[in-house]
């Protein structure tokens, strides 16, 4: 029975540290590549007139994306505002009166199930049921769609960080004689405040760089949004669209967008998690 | 098979196969590196970035990868594929950067957060005392990994790939980016070609006539169906691993 | 529980003193050392957890750790196996000596040191694999070694540990599916089929019913012939039982080592007369 070699056993522990630790390099710096490309190429497109004009026509120059910007905030807030409250009040229900029951467990199923879908298949059945059926592409059709994706996400969030509440909480102000729905509220609520905001901001957020949902929800526009009812300007259907483009001023505003998108999505990301981090030590 | 469907069946499949067969060994390999290997807030700092990764919206993994990375591709890595396997049918045709194999390294990097956050999980459910076990009695950390901390989680890493899998499958904007959007089926995988999710995102708008726009809603729950199933085994492959390691502990 | 006294009766011829019993200080003559640790300190952090510890251990007895819990009994064990080294933070200073030679610098290759001393864990610790392979694993890591010569050394191993009978036609399940106990005895299997010179034992009995910790017990004064056993353990009989020598450790200092039958009938440190008899911990 010869022994093993030590020098080749721990020859092999190093190349595979070393492996793992390039590995982990590796992903960085494709992190640090991406990054790096959005600012560099998305920077020189940042201007006033980025902020304040309308898109130009091609080859003429100026011009700017102040209707798709103000587009994209007006869709993420109508997602919000359609989202946030049912996706909370599920997840409230989940945590707080379904808990184990069988009708819970089956929503909750269903919510994983939504949240691994595809977001472009989201896109195809609003299509279907409002485009379709209205006739027309609208801001809200598309507003509807991120909502629909951001409802698994807030639902599950929230019932997660109402489970971090201590019981004995919730126990002490039922046992003052308060109903359900006002512990709820009034304690639980005031208790998990602060996480159930980041939960939400980071689900706002993920929706905002969504581009797939809109493709042809809200499709895109030259102009104003001026009703929630018409074809609505948006960042990401914007990029797409210019970056598909041979013009090279439309390229570089596709650019300026792109770090405006990945600036918002990712700075929110970046200073909830901190936050999040910040409160946990 | 009208409007291109077997071409889009054809190429989702190819680019997240070659995404999901550069992720996974990545993806574990960093996942070890975060468990094993590096200190506590070094862990923490990558592990943070790999997770920023996932944050990414994937428009921006397709401006990246039309503009910067497929010319990459072009310049660099395909011609040296080409040179290091001449004749090899995977790596014929022109170098043009765009086509399946850079929508497959793309796919890679969107999925890999995934599925090393779930395999670190997973590896930190080894109990301490069995990984301090394996070390007393003299193995290497890649000996531990490999005999005691792989056996131990490797159901969950399949799940996390379950999971990742679905992802590559429906993943939209990066891939029509940079998989060229052309409806033919070729074995280079320097070729362009088009998945689903690629062929919906370009022809939808498009469809004039009815039958074009059921064909595509045809396709849509052709994909809803698949990522459907694989979600289904995977959360149902995860729920019996988690069983089980309960039942060890 | 079984009283001191059945133990005995079942299966324990009564000892001779081992050596003389007076001092540690002259316990035991050079050549009978096998470990020992000259100012032994170690600190968690900045928290100190053992201070000075002068500990002779002889080749081939059974000596008992004792002491209240936290009181660095099995801290002063992990310095033994380096097995401290993976976690960070945790640094010892002083000297471990394993027959003459310093274990903690440079020289001692780790690797090495644990195949020469085998360590048991609280809660059996079963790998994700067969009976078989469980005892194969230490084998294959350190031998080149072929199949038959292999089946050889398992079947030893776990006959060694009076273990063959229970597992001879359960070779092939997991290592998970035998009993506590079992389990337990499997590890100790695991441990001496790399044939080390050393048995740590860090209260091995201390997840194990009854019946499995008196089989357990039994095993340690076979094993005594080939093996120097160091045991650390809570239950005071346990060490009276079967071990030939006791060091009493309170708050990271040793109070008193000497020879089992003195430290348990006349201990010179009231604290250790205090322990035995129940005062306190």
């Amino acid at each position: 029975m010869k022994q093993r070699s030590l020098i080749y056993r721990r020859g092999i522990d190093i190349v595979i540290r070393l492996i793992s630790s390039l590995a982990a390099l590796f992903g960085m710096a494709m992190l640090g590549w991406i990054l790096s490309i959005v600012l560099l190429k998305g920077l020189p497109a940042i201007n006033w007139e980025f902020f304040t004009e309308l898109p130009a026509p091609p080859g003429m120059p100026g011009g700017g994306l102040a209707n798709a910007i103000v587009g994209t905030l007006m869709i993420t807030l109508l997602a919000g505002v359609i989202g946030v409250p049912i996706g909370l009040a599920a997840g409230v229900w989940l945590a707080e009166f379904g808990q184990q029951s069988k009708t819970a467990e089956t929503i909750r199923f269903a919510a994983n199930l939504l949240m691994g879908t595809p977001s472009i298949i989201i896109g195809v059945f609003i299509y279907v049921i409002m485009v379709m059926t209205t006739g027309n592409f609208s801001g809200i059709a598309g507003a509807v769609s991120l909502a629909v994706i951001m409802l698994p996400v807030v639902a599950r969030t929230t019932e997660d960080i109402l489970s971090l509440v201590p019981s004995a909480l919730r126990e002490a102000a039922l046992a003052l004689g308060v109903p359900r729905w006002k512990a709820t509220l009034g304690v639980v609520f005031r208790a998990a405040k602060s996480g159930l905001l980041t939960g939400v901001l980071l689900a706002v957020a993920r929706v905002s760089g969504e581009t797939a949902p809109l493709l042809f929800t809200a499709l895109n526009s030259p102009f104003w949004p001026e009703s929630a009812n018409e074809p609505t300007a948006n960042l990401t259907v914007t990029i797409f669209n210019y970056a598909m483009s041979p013009y090279d001023d439309w390229q570089t505003l596709a650019w300026g967008a792109s770090l405006l998108i990945a600036a918002g999505v990712l700075g929110t990301t970046i200073l909830t998690r901190g936050f999040l981090w910040y409160r946990s030590k | 098979m009208e409007f291109g469907a077997l071409s889009s069946v054809y190429g989702t499949l190819v680019s997240t196969a070659i995404g999901m067969l550069i992720a996974v060994p990545l993806s574990l390999v960093i996942a070890l590196f975060l468990v094993e290997i590096a200190p506590p807030s070094v862990s923490r700092f990558v592990g943070g970035a790999i997770e920023l990764l996932a944050a990414i919206p994937s428009i921006i993994y397709g401006m990246w990868g039309l503009f910067v990375f497929a010319p990459f591709m072009a310049d660099h890595v395909q011609p040296w594929l080409a040179s290091i396997a001449p004749g090899m049918p995977l790596f014929q045709g022109p170098p043009m950067g765009i086509g399946m194999l850079s929508a497959g390294i793309i796919l890679a990097l969107m999925v890999l957060p995934f599925i090393t956050s779930v395999t670190r999980d997973v590896f930190q459910m080894v109990p301490a005392v069995v990984k301090e076990s394996a070390y007393g009695m003299g193995s290497t950390t890649w000996e531990v990994t490999r005999k005691v901390t792989i056996p131990y989680g490797i159901q969950g890493v399949v799940g996390a790939c379950f999971l990742g899998l679905g992802r590559a499958i429906g993943e939209t904007m990066a891939v029509t980016f940079v998989i060229g959007n052309r409806h033919e089926i070729s074995t280079s995988l320097f070729a362009a070609g088009n998945s689903i999710a690629s062929t919906l995102a370009n022809e939808f708008t498009e469809a004039s006539d009815d039958l074009y726009l059921a064909a595509l809603i045809e396709l849509g729950l052709v994909l809803f169906g698949v990522t459907l199933v694989l979600q289904l085994v995977a959360r149902w492959w995860l729920r019996r691993t988690a069983r089980k390691l309960g039942a060890v502990r | 529980m079984q009283t001191a006294t059945t133990i005995t009766q079942s299966h324990h011829q009564p000892r001779p003193f081992p050596l003389s019993t007076t001092k540690a200080a002259d316990l035991t003559q050079p050549a009978q050392v096998k470990i020992a640790t000259r100012g032994l300190n170690f600190y968690y952090d900045d928290q100190q957890a053992l201070f000075d510890n002068d500990l002779e251990i002889a080749t081939n007895k059974v000596t008992a750790i004792i002491g209240p819990s936290g009181c660095g009994k099995s801290t002063h064990l992990r310095t033994y196996n380096r097995i401290f080294e993976l976690y960070r933070g945790q640094r010892v200073s002083g000297e471990v000596l394993l027959d003459g030679q310093s274990v903690l610098d440079g020289n001692c290759d780790v690797l090495e040191l644990r195949r020469k001393i085998g360590m048991i864990f609280q809660k059996p610790t079963p790998f994700p694999m067969s009976v078989f392979d469980n005892i194969a694993y230490g084998l294959k890591q350190h031998y080149h070694i072929n199949r038959s010569e292999l089946r050889d050394r398992v079947e030893k191993a776990l006959q060694q540990a009076a273990l063959w009978d229970d597992v001879k036609d359960k070779l092939n399940q997991p290592g998970t599916a035998l009993s506590g106990g079992q389990q337990q005895r499997l590890c100790i299997a695991r441990a001496i089929a790399v044939e080390p010179e050393i048995l740590l034992m860090d209260e091995p009995t201390s997840a194990i019913d009854p019946v499995a910790t008196a089989r357990i017990e039994e095993l340690v004064d076979t094993l005594k012939e080939c093996y120097t056993i160091v045991i650390v353990t809570h239950n005071m009989q346990q060490a009276a039982r079967i071990s030939d020598f006791t060091a009493f450790f309170y708050k990271g200092e040793i109070i008193e080592f000497g020879a089992t039958d003195k430290i348990f009938t006349n201990p010179d440190n009231p604290k250790t007369q205090d322990y035995i008899t129940g005062r306190f911990g």
